[in-house]
């Protein structure tokens, strides 16, 4: 008998909290799909909630659906059925299936079309080109990253290292780890998180090196082919085969299975997603700093990085009418103190210039310098921070690193299953299974056939 | 043998229509839906479906990749079920014995049971992670030998099939208990009588007596194995290092959901169901004969 009317209370009680949280008007509801956890996830709610108290017509509702691979399964199972959510976020490697999809409402166009005016021309190049076609950008610039360099500041401190100075190029990462293992400062020199996205996608890029043809597949789906097994990627690979011999490097597992290695001090020198920064700050006990990528030097041109993360796409099938609210949520999120807001508290990188400028001129730079290298690399400019050496009125510095179209990005289909085939055949070369020229050129034939597949599939 | 004779002929369709509706709707409905799927490409978001014929099961056929494989597959599969009804049976076999706290021990015998094939990945994960884990923390001080599963592919595929069995032991175990409970204390000590020691007894008398419970377990080991194994793997290696422990459903899982390859994906499960489907007629062919009921 209790429970009974202990039901009823609760269940009257539920119905007066949905009256009173009942607007005059009801607002209508935007969904939106992602694939954030733990602070990033908190992040996008916040945002979530904040532009839905700006305005009383719209209701951003974002509803988690697992990694990135699943929300985008999820998306698609939806639009198949014909129920989509109106916002999705994808993954990088996704772009050239939804740019094929047929599915989506083109950014640029969707702005237009509400005559919202947006600067695109102020948004960061690498950023924007990676998900621009025919002079469009079609995906909204959400969590954007790029690897850098993470080091341990002890570690370099008991190898006798000066702990400000990260290496430059890869001979002083050989070097510097081998006085560091000498010292017993450390187990392993160094590890990598994401395997094919740091050393091959963009040692290529930073290189000035071509990952696949047709302009790293932004020519068109016909006939590209990876290019990965050139001298330049058996040179690196088969540097970090022969340095997994002798610990300088140790391999560490796919997506972000090695980082307990550096978090726990074993391998003193990190490359990974800039967007760890964060997680680094809260979690690694010991001091520790960021630098660029390493670079093998001449006759290789040093070059700007690529991106990683993803982006929010706009799908078709909704009514009409609720396209205004995403055009409003969209609008909402590329304002550059959201942007400020989002890089503050996730890490991930501001893509307008005004908010990078922003940041830079409110000495966020100055007290947070790790923050500054992905910039620096993505945007060629030096790694520090130019108001920490002239204050505010910092002229512009010279730009160190050359932006050219191998540094601008991927296009390619079926990428997920090129990086899995491609880090197959990496786990191959450094288990001494392989030969770096064998395992390289076994990866690009079997990334040649995924390619020629996807072609296949959207033959007109 | 009795026939059962119903006053309304629409009555016994009636009943028999949920166990077919059932069949229909989740076995050949899907069964169908594969077999249709896997002799078409089509794009992730739909929109068109190009007819290919066969195209999607000889680009399976003609890589390397995809034998390697099946051989995983075997040699999981085989791996899994060795290790778990032998092991099943061993332990059920000493548990059979009359010691003190005997339920206790029964209880707790079954327990791996209960625990998800995920979650028993993520505690093999921080057991044997060469980063993080404990036991090769500890062998480091006996062997230099690095037991580091990231790259050498046996030691990976040696430890998701040790977990496979794990979560599969309590299932093995009970059933085990049960067949040698139900063998009459008469017959073995028969045998004692006649001077049969416990080995020979145990081989004589207990095995050709419960081996229509091995037979079973072992075909419902091998299926599991083959089919339901996905958890494990997913957890501790997600089918690497290289392809070492990409078994069957992992690979047409990956290739399905994280590929978007809807055609391979479906032209894969058909293989796998024609690979299971022949195993366990193979083993009703042959092994059945050596059973007794």
């Amino acid at each position: 008998m209790e429970a009974f009317s202990r039901r009823w209370t609760a269940l009257a009680v539920a119905v007066g909290v949905l009256l009173i949280g009942m607007p005059a008007q009801a607002k209508t509801e935007i969904h939106f799909w992602h694939a954030m956890t733990g602070q990033l996830g908190t992040s996008l709610e916040a945002q979530a909630k904040q532009f839905n108290e700006s305005q009383g017509e719209y209701e951003v509702k974002p509803l988690r659906k697992g990694n990135y691979a699943q929300t985008l399964t999820a998306a698609i199972a939806a639009y198949r059925q014909k129920n989509p959510p109106h916002i999705v976020q994808v993954f990088e490697v996704g772009t050239q299936t939804m740019l094929m999809s047929g599915a989506v409402y083109p950014v640029y166009d969707l702005m237009k079309h509400y005559e919202i005016p947006v600067k695109w021309n102020d948004f960061i190049k690498p950023v924007v080109g990676y998900y621009t076609k025919d002079g469009k950008l079609y995906s909204m610039p959400y969590n954007s990253s790029t690897p850098i360099f993470y080091y341990n500041k002890d570690a370099f401190k008991k190898a006798g290292l000066a702990p400000d100075k990260p290496p430059k190029t890869w001979k002083d990462v050989e070097a510097y780890a081998k006085k560091i293992l000498a010292a017993g400062a450390a187990k392993c020199g160094f590890s990598t998180g994401w395997p094919s996205w740091t050393m091959v996608e963009n040692m290529h890029a930073t290189h000035d090196q071509p990952f696949a043809s047709k302009n790293n597949g932004f020519g068109g789906v016909e006939g590209v082919e990876l290019l990965v097994n050139r001298a330049f990627g058996q040179k690196h690979i088969g540097q970090l085969a022969a340095w997994q011999k002798d610990n300088v490097y140790s391999y560490g597992g796919r997506g972000g299975a090695a980082d307990p290695k550096f978090v726990n001090g074993d391998c003193a020198m990190y490359v990974q997603s800039s967007a760890l920064i964060g997680g680094f700050t809260r979690g690694v006990k010991f001091d520790w700093g960021t630098g660029e990528l390493p670079h093998w030097g001449a006759p290789y041109r040093k070059a700007t990085s690529i991106i990683g993360g993803a982006t929010l796409w706009v799908l078709k099938g909704k009514p009409e009418a609720e396209y205004r609210g995403v055009a409003r949520f969209l609008e909402f999120l590329a304002k550059p103190e959201q942007q400020m807001w989002w890089h503050v508290n996730t890490g991930y990188l501001a893509i307008s210039n005004t908010a990078v400028r922003n940041l830079e001129q409110g000495y966020h730079f100055v007290r947070n310098p790790k923050q500054y290298t992905a910039f620096a690399q993505l945007t060629g400019l030096p790694p520090t921070p130019p108001a920490a050496m002239a204050g505010k009125k910092a002229a512009p510095a010279k730009a160190e690193r050359v932006a050219t179209a191998n540094s601008s990005g991927l296009r390619l289909g079926n990428f997920v299953q090129i990086r899995d085939v491609i880090e197959s055949e990496m786990e191959n070369i450094f288990a001494g299974k392989k030969s770096a020229k064998q395992g390289l050129d076994d990866a690009v034939a079997k990334s040649n056939a995924l390619l020629k597949d996807f072609a296949a599939t959207y033959k007109q | 043998m009795r026939r059962t004779v119903f006053a309304n002929r629409w009555l016994p369709y009636l009943l028999v229509l949920p166990q077919v509706l059932v069949t229909v709707v989740f076995f050949f409905w899907p069964a169908a839906k594969s077999f249709y799927l896997s002799v078409f490409k089509s794009p992730p978001f739909g929109g068109r479906d190009i007819f290919v014929g066969l195209d999607n099961f000889t680009a399976l056929l003609t890589t390397s990749d995809y034998y390697d494989s099946v051989v995983s597959s075997f040699v999981f599969a085989g791996g899994v079920t060795g290790l778990s009804v032998v092991g099943g049976l061993v332990v059920a076999a000493l548990a059979n014995q009359k010691i003190r706290g005997l339920t206790l021990y029964r209880t707790a015998l079954l327990w791996p049971y209960g625990i998800a094939p995920a979650i028993a990945g993520i505690i093999f994960l921080f057991i044997f992670h060469p980063a993080y884990g404990i036991l090769p923390y500890f062998f480091s001080f006996v062997t230099a030998y690095e037991f580091n599963w990231l790259l050498r592919g046996w030691i990976a595929m040696a430890l998701v099939i040790t977990a496979t069995a794990w979560t599969h032991l309590g299932y093995n175990i009970a059933f085990f208990l049960a067949g040698l409970q139900a063998i009459p204390t008469s017959v073995v000590e028969a045998a004692s009588v006649d001077g049969a020691g416990p080995v020979r007894r145990f081989t004589a008398i207990v095995l050709p007596l419960i081996s229509p419970v091995t037979f079973y377990l072992v075909v419902v080991n091998m299926v599991f194995a083959f089919f339901g194994s996905f958890g494990v793997i997913h957890a501790v290696t997600l089918g690497g290092p290289g392809h070492a422990t990409e078994i069957m459903v992992y690979k047409l899982w990956k290739d399905g959901f994280i590929g978007l390859d809807l055609g391979s994906s479906a032209a894969q499960s058909v293989i796998l169901m024609a690979v299971v489907i022949g195993l366990t007629v193979l083993q009703f062919r042959f092994a059945e004969k050596k059973v007794t009921y």
